[in-house]
């Protein structure tokens, strides 16, 4: 469902302001347009919306780790024991 | 989990932990490890996408850390200083095997293939709707389908939270190129989860 009161081009030339604009970093001036644009074209809301939301999904991933693979910590100890039985010798 | 198993609360802190590091406490180690590796890990798989070339580059991680200890000063903790030591090994990792592939391969404006397709709404809360694991592995699965050079550019402003500046100067390209490659990332992962999102809600 589209109700778009302006062009297309003006959807692609405005995309390319969408990552400042959620970065906080796009010019009071050029948010107004934005902001203009956003309030008549439903695309636009949806791609802002779900944009903002797949930053924060991935900023929840920054502290978690993931699972080793099998023996990859096995690994790590003995290249750490090795190397601490070169340094020592 | 088969292989080592140890009290991880021996050390009381980080502190205490880092006292029997400089020791040589064995138990001081497998607890460092034990803490530390699944993170740093993480962090190198992310960059690197290839879960070989992350175990490397974890490895020397440690290896460098443990021989650095006695400089290391104790500010922002110890994670965030493997953490650093864990970039910059796979970033030299990048730089060594494939350096044309991760400065010269994207596009830096946005294209034909960069214009949203996905439009349908998204729940209010994506998190809500699926399992934590299974978004996480999907968040994980559609990283790692970015091409190299907007991956890196992702994981480096969004997971390791560097600066555009600081992003640009770490893979030697503009700061502008950082700017658009990280929209462009943004846009393709939005893509990704669109279509994993819109599919668990029909089910």
């Amino acid at each position: 469902m589209t109700r778009h009161t302006h062009t297309p081009e003006e959807c692609r030339r405005l995309l390319g302001q969408l990552n400042e604009y959620v970065d906080g970093d796009l010019a009071d001036d050029l948010c107004d347009v934005l902001e203009s644009h956003l309030a008549g074209c439903a695309d636009c809301r949806v791609v802002l919306d779900s944009l903002t939301k797949t930053i924060t999904l991935y900023r929840g991933l920054r502290e978690m780790p993931v699972e080793l693979p099998p023996d990859v910590e096995e690994r790590l100890m003995q290249r750490l024991e090795r190397d601490i039985h070169a340094s020592d010798g | 989990m088969p292989g080592l198993h140890i009290d991880l609360s021996i050390y009381a802190d980080e502190e205490a932990l880092l006292v029997g590091l400089r020791r040589h406490e064995p138990d001081a180690c497998t607890c460092l490890i034990k803490h530390f590796a699944p993170l740093v890990y993480a962090r190198t798989l992310r960059l690197l996408g290839d879960p070989d070339e992350a175990e490397g580059a974890l490895q020397t991680t440690f290896v460098n850390a443990c021989a650095k200890l006695d400089s290391y000063a104790g500010r922002g903790g110890l994670g965030t200083w493997l953490y650093r030591i864990a970039t910059n090994e796979a970033l030299m990792q990048v730089r060594r095997t494939r350096p044309q592939v991760s400065l010269d391969a994207v596009a830096e404006t946005l294209g034909p293939d960069d214009l949203p397709r996905q439009l349908q709404p998204w729940p209010a809360d994506p998190a809500a709707l699926a399992l934590d694991h299974e978004l996480t592995d999907q968040l994980e699965a559609a990283l790692h389908t970015l091409p190299e050079g907007l991956r890196l550019v992702f994981v480096l402003r969004e997971l390791q939270e560097l600066s555009t500046e600081e992003t640009a100067t770490a893979l030697g390209i503009g700061e502008s190129a950082v700017k658009v490659r990280l929209h462009r990332a943004r846009l393709k992962l939005r893509e990704l989860l669109a279509e994993y999102l819109s599919a668990e809600e029909g089910t």
